[in-house]
């Protein structure tokens, strides 16, 4: 029995960058705080580069924690929604085109979020992963941690529960 | 003393870079007890199917006004932080309106002061979400 040769890996890395651009670039609010995502395989790394407009004490000065918090909250979901979107990403059920004309699957949505700061955000570019601890039909349990220039001295951390979307029967 | 403490806290919060990006305005402070108004933005959107506003946005809201009410509060010295803060999301904030939180320090020791909040759009009778949360108290 001849085993189906793998795909090129071009192809592979376009397909999953363009669905994954498409889930992240659709939301106004995310392009607004300016955050960007890196693919390793199916792992995402939530880019914030610093911009003034990040400031939420302007003596220190430090970034917003509102903003530290919405960008663990992107991190989380996007991470989620990318778990959950991609088998129909890989076996092409999902395809990317659809999604960059804005039609969007139903996104998980957020039932609560729980935020910790664990030190000062420093006016500078910041990273956070998301893991799904918890992926059931209807809920969702995710960790997400934040860090700027040690990953080993996180500036904050959360846990987030979320509501999963309808799956069609 | 009460008043002054509330234009200090009024000013601090007016002049936070991020909250002037969302166009966030105190609308009542006093006594541990504070208001802000977020007018809806398009770029607030996290939803572009339907508009509604991303949690993130509520979240930010949420924290700025619970800091300023801890700021307010007759027991409070100078500034603050947050420590921790946990937002339920009841319900979707309708497009289009106007995001208001309340938020009231209800509790402050030398140490921590604990918080709770509410966001509101044009409906008074349904929060969008609620909040508690505990923050630093910092010394002069």
């Amino acid at each position: 029995m001849a085993r189906k040769p793998p795909e090129p890996v071009q192809i592979v890395k376009q397909r999953r960058d363009a669905a994954l651009s498409a889930l992240v670039g659709g939301v106004p609010y995310i392009r607004y705080l300016g955050i960007e995502f890196e693919r390793h395989g199916d792992e995402l790394t939530a880019v914030l580069p610093f911009d003034e407009k990040l400031i939420g004490n302007p003596f220190l000065p430090a970034l917003h924690g509102g903003v530290t918090a919405a960008f663990l909250e992107t991190a989380a979901i996007i991470t989620l929604s990318w778990s959950y979107l991609w088998e129909d990403i890989e076996s092409g059920k999902l395809d990317p085109e659809t999604l960059t004309r804005g039609e969007l699957p139903r996104l998980p949505k957020t039932i609560d979020f729980t935020v910790d700061y664990l030190r000062s955000g420093l006016p500078r570019d910041a990273y956070a992963r998301a893991r799904v601890t918890r992926s059931g039909r209807r809920y969702a349990s995710v960790q997400a941690e934040a860090w700027q220039d040690n990953r080993d001295r996180p500036i904050a951390q959360a846990t987030a529960h979320f509501l999963m979307p309808r799956q069609p029967a | 003393m009460t008043a002054d403490k509330a234009t200090i806290a009024r000013q601090f919060i007016e002049i936070i870079p991020h909250a002037k990006a969302l166009g966030m305005k105190v609308s009542a402070i006093e006594d541990g007890v504070a208001e802000i108004v977020m007018p809806y933005d398009d770029c607030l959107i996290g939803d572009p199917k339907t508009g509604v506003i991303h949690g993130g946005a509520v979240s930010t809201l949420m924290d700025t006004c619970s800091g300023a009410a801890v700021m307010s509060h007759p027991d409070s010295p100078a500034g603050t932080a947050t420590i921790n803060l946990r937002i339920d999301y009841m319900r979707a904030a309708t497009p289009g309106q106007a995001i208001t939180a309340h938020a009231e320090c209800y509790h402050i020791t030398r140490n921590v002061a604990f918080i709770r909040a509410k966001a509101f759009d044009e409906d008074r009778e349904n929060p969008v979400a609620t909040a508690a949360g505990a923050f630093t108290v910092e010394g002069k």
